[in-house]
């Protein structure tokens, strides 16, 4: 049986980190919660992000779902939400949620206070009177079914396709086996690689919600009269060897693996824990993608480059693999996987069975390049005009 | 590697690939051998990038993966560079139903 050591949670499988997280409720109070994360550095991470005080009623909506599902993730032990005061989203709600899956919380005002500088002070006393209520958790040996596995590619290349997402998707397929959660998403990057995902859905149901999601995100690029060789492939793509967005796509779906489709979540939805592969419908950016993955419960990524990528995440352990061997060399600090091995004859599934070590050891408790530089990007992911207009049922 | 190794310059990811993709950069004149012949490069081509195995004709489909990555859109000759200058998506492309009057 695969374990890995991780810490119990009360209401769910176990965490592979033990923070206390600092969640801003808006722009306005990431300065503070970030300060406060560098503050109380050991074991405190900070969730900074852009979202504004008052958005549209679904991008709110998704904000909310997007933070309160970072404040549970089973990464985070306790929490502290910062919030201005001006937010509509209220900050004693989120904390409620974050509480009701058995974490301690508190929540700081700015302007309750009296300001920034004291709410950094505030904040830095309640960040570190969470720390010792956690403090004391110790890892135990858990079975890796209790794994969700997030992965995500950004900065592709031809060798994406080859090496470093096929041995990422053998990895995920042996998590699988063993009972737990894959998970990829970006779905701009299913396009021309659809039907043989579709193929692999469980039931129809999945299948038409899949095809629905592919379509609509297609068919944005239809709405606005243009196409999509501005954006997908990249120019760093392109550059990379990477022509059309089916040659892309054809190369990303690779890094899931190749079990069943067993759903398709919506962006920052919980993910099922012992449910195979999952898919989540999230746009391409890859830090809102991450995001949006471990908002669902992921406690590890998996990132795959080509031409290089040296981004992490605050709160899941985010493990850099690349295929490009000269990526290897020159970002080698910045890389946890050397699959680069592949091009010069390493088989595949090799590769596949080192990933998924490297996932259960950091899993249990080993630090990624990422995290050992303190490389923490977030951001939550913005609907769009036309997104929100499809919600309201404008369309 | 899923795939063929041609040459020990091109690798070809399933039977029915119309293309290529150079593991290595690859100089001017190097020849991929394909079905019982050769195809000579034209011109350099960079690691990663793609090479015609057959000619192409504007239209025809590219295949790489065994599956359609978009279509040629000039002739293309064996040992060509294949890119965005002589294939193009056939997906995601509002530009051609604007220009074909299906845009509201």
């Amino acid at each position: 049986m695969a374990t890995f050591d991780g810490y119990p949670r009360p209401d769910g499988p176990a965490g592979v980190r033990n923070y206390v997280a600092v969640v801003p409720t808006s722009v306005a109070a990431s300065a503070v919660a970030e300060a406060i994360g560098e503050r109380v550095v050991e074991n405190v991470r900070s969730t900074p992000h852009q979202m504004g005080i008052d958005p549209p009623d679904e991008a709110r909506k998704q904000v909310e779902r997007t933070l309160s599902g970072v404040g549970t993730n089973p990464n985070v032990g306790a929490a502290l939400v910062v919030t201005l005061g001006t937010e509509t989203i209220d900050a004693d709600e989120l904390a409620d949620e974050i509480s009701g899956a058995g974490r301690d919380v508190e929540t700081l005002s700015i302007r309750n206070v009296g300001g920034t500088a004291a709410a950094i002070e505030a904040g830095v006393g309640l960040a570190r009177d969470l720390w010792d209520g956690i403090a004391g958790a110790r890892r135990e040996e858990r079975d890796a079914r209790e794994l969700v596995f997030g992965v995500e590619c950004g900065g592709s290349d031809a060798t994406s396709g080859i090496a470093a997402n096929p041995a990422v998707g053998a990895a995920c397929d042996r998590l699988v086996r063993d009972g737990g959660t894959a998970s990829f998403s970006e779905t701009p990057e299913f396009i021309g690689a659809e039907h043989l995902l579709a193929d692999r859905c469980v039931d129809d149901g999945i299948r038409e919600r899949l095809l629905d999601r592919v379509e609509r995100r297609e068919s944005t690029a239809q709405l606005m009269g243009v196409d999509l060789r501005g954006a997908q492939p990249s120019p760093g793509n392109q550059s990379g060897g990477l022509t059309t967005i089916e040659e892309k796509s054809l190369g990303a779906v690779s890094k899931g693996g190749t079990t069943p489709v067993r759903g398709i979540v919506d962006y920052a939805n919980p993910l099922p824990v012992g449910g195979g592969l999952v898919l989540m419908d999230t746009p391409g950016y890859d830090i809102e993608s991450v995001v949006g993955k471990v908002a669902g419960g992921a406690q590890v990524v998996a990132f795959t480059t080509g031409r290089g990528s040296t981004t992490g995440n605050p709160i899941a352990p985010v493990i850099k693999v690349t295929g490009n061997p000269k990526t290897a060399d020159r970002l080698a600090s910045n890389m946890d996987i050397n699959a680069g091995t592949i091009i010069s004859g390493e088989s595949i599934d090799a590769v596949g069975k080192r990933i998924y070590g490297t996932l259960l050891d950091v899993a249990s408790g080993e630090r990624t390049a990422a995290e050992r530089r303190r490389l923490e990007e977030f951001a939550v992911n913005e609907l769009q005009p036309n997104e929100l207009a499809e919600l309201r049922g404008d369309t | 590697m899923k795939g063929t190794v041609l040459g020990d310059a091109g690798l070809h990811m399933a039977a029915a690939d119309n293309v290529v993709t150079a593991i290595e950069d690859l100089d001017a004149g190097t020849e991929i051998p394909y079905d019982g012949t050769a195809v000579e490069l034209d011109k350099a081509v960079p690691f990663g990038h793609k090479v015609a195995l057959v000619p192409l004709e504007p239209g025809d489909v590219i295949i790489k993966y065994g599956e359609t990555i978009g279509e040629a859109v000039e002739p293309i000759s064996p040992g060509e560079w294949v890119h965005t200058h002589n294939c193009e998506s056939r997906r995601g492309r509002g530009d051609r139903d604007v220009s074909d009057g299906e845009v509201a």
